[in-house]
């Protein structure tokens, strides 16, 4: 780890602790999202979490660039990844299927494996939270098996259903809410991702960790979960 | 309790107040109104606190019939405001009385008004806001994130009583040629010494592709020489360059996070004041250092 704070904009900072995506890096994220949490206090506008940055907007009527520079400096001195600032771990069930998940016949030619053994293999990992981005509560996970990875689709549709479960690259993720998408999709959750009525509001959270479950048609309808085929949808 | 009937409305008629925070790190996106100096001034002019929820008025296609005898105030762009009829300048508090209409023609001046009420329109608060989002279905009259629709009823419950104006010194003055603010960012170094001295050295204009999201600028094409880059949270203003050259400005309903490389970001003045230009305006450019743009911005904020 090797710590910058740079310049984003007049009241905002970013804090860079890595130059990599790994796993290995979201211990370290989460404690020096708490420790800037508590030394920023009510000073703190928003604190947006990524991958290997924390961006840090505070109240510039209460603090000058360099103070929020020296808070900042403060907040990593001695600072080790703490067990105690864990995630939780989530458990989504998935009905994989070619009707609400078309890629999954793209990625199994792509891999040479079974569609069967794609799903096995997709709901085999406990992935991380990265990030969440994109929409409310879209969280960015990883890291899928390099076997399954694949780009974005060349054309996103212009909807995607609410559960949609996808991959991009080596990153995985289910959409909240009906929106326009790229990624390969594979299956799809009865899981409300994002609820304004919720404590939290989003299911999922920087740093906890998921893992898919598959499902049947029957139990994913049980579940609450809308089957219509991606097609009909569009 | 006092009450005005919307009798004309168009998509980009939204209730907006400061925006939506605390909870970026969800995904969600700041929102709020895109010319906050606007719309603190038409706050400032009923004596309510400045970030109160308000109309914002895009382009005109407005209009609004008075239930009871209402005091109101207007600031930001001139939609050739009328009061039956008559002109109304924006900038300043106004009665409308019952029975009257206030209607917005079409932009003459700036492309956003900012129209409040006593105390600020009545507005259910959704993840703290009562800022619009369209796309992520949050904030607006009902908070499902609709637009402002024909047949809907503003309320609102303040008092206020004098109609007074904004100095004339103190308001922005959305004629001006003067160049934007751009606060530097940690990817400057990386583009081109041709695109650094193009960015700061040729005109942009406005494209027609614009929206609450991000205005896009035309021009040079400008390089960037890094790594990619990982996406990382975007601050409001931010001038990120994608793979074609031709900067975007992000405003309040960008996304959380996004891996384009930067420019920097434009001041809280200087993005008010992008936020008033139709497209086809052209913009210029100005470097400014970090600390220098925050103690412009603590002493724009003494104005209020």
């Amino acid at each position: 780890m090797n710590p910058r704070i740079e310049v984003v904009a007049l009241d905002c900072l970013m804090l860079r602790l890595f130059d990599e995506i790994a796993e290995a890096n979201m211990p370290w994220m989460l404690a020096a999202s708490e420790r800037l949490r508590a030394a920023f206090g009510e000073q703190l506008i928003d604190l947006v979490p990524s991958y290997t940055t924390l961006m840090v907007h505070y109240d510039l009527t209460s603090l000058s660039p360099s103070q929020a520079r020296e808070l900042i400096a403060e907040a990593l001195s001695d600072l080790s990844p703490n067990a105690r600032t864990a995630g939780q771990c989530h458990v989504l069930p998935v009905w994989y299927d070619l009707s609400v998940g078309p890629e999954l016949s793209l990625l199994a030619e792509r891999s040479g494996l079974a569609v069967a053994e794609v799903i096995r293999r997709h709901s085999a990992r406990e992935y991380q939270v990265f990030a969440l981005g994109f929409a409310p509560g879209f969280a960015f996970m990883g890291l899928v098996e390099e076997i399954l990875a694949a780009p974005r689709l060349s054309t996103p549709r212009k909807k995607v259903a609410a559960g949609s479960v996808g991959i991009a690259e080596r990153q995985t993720a289910a959409y909240p809410v009906v929106s326009p998408g790229g990624w390969n999709l594979i299956g799809r959750t009865p899981a409300k991702l994002f609820d304004r009525n919720r404590d939290g509001y989003s299911l999922m959270q920087p740093g906890d960790t998921v893992r898919f479950e598959a499902v049947s048609r029957a139990e994913f309808v049980n579940l609450g979960g809308d089957d219509t085929p991606l097609e009909v949808q569009a | 309790m006092s009450r005005l009937t919307i009798e004309a409305s168009t998509p980009l008629c939204l209730l907006q107040d400061a925006g939506r925070f605390g909870v970026r790190h969800l995904g969600v996106t700041q929102g709020g109104a895109a010319d906050w100096c606007s719309m603190s001034w038409a706050n400032w002019l009923l004596g309510n606190r400045l970030d109160v929820p308000v109309i914002e008025i895009t382009l005109g296609g407005f209009a609004v019939i008075a239930e009871d005898d209402c005091l109101l105030a207007l600031a930001g762009a001139d939609l050739g405001a009328q009061i039956d009829g008559q002109p109304l300048a924006p900038w300043r508090s106004f009665r409308l009385g019952k029975g009257q209409k206030l209607l917005f023609t079409q932009p003459l001046l700036g492309a956003r008004a900012y129209l409040a009420a006593p105390g600020g329109f009545e507005a259910p608060k959704v993840l703290g806001s009562s800022a619009t989002v369209v796309r992520e279905e949050f904030g607006g009259l009902d908070g499902l994130g609709l637009p402002l629709a024909k047949g809907a009823a503003l309320s609102y419950r303040g008092e206020s009583l004098c109609v007074r104006e904004v100095p004339v010194d103190s308001r922005p003055d959305l004629k001006s040629n003067a160049p934007l603010d751009l606060v530097l960012g940690a990817q400057i170094g990386q583009f081109s010494g041709q695109s650094l001295f193009d960015v700061f050295n040729s005109a942009w204009t406005l494209d027609s592709r614009a929206d609450r999201m991000g205005i896009r600028l035309l021009g040079k094409t400008l390089q960037y020489q890094g790594q990619p880059m990982i996406s990382e949270g975007i601050p409001l203003g931010a001038v990120q360059v994608p793979p074609d050259g031709q900067p975007i400005v992000l405003l309040n309903d960008r996304q959380t996070i996004g891996g384009y490389p930067r420019l920097g970001a434009l001041t809280p003045v200087a993005l008010a004041r992008l936020a008033q230009c139709l497209p086809g305006a052209q913009v210029r450019l100005r470097p400014v250092v970090q600390d220098v743009a925050h103690r412009e911005q603590i002493k724009y904020l003494q104005r209020f």
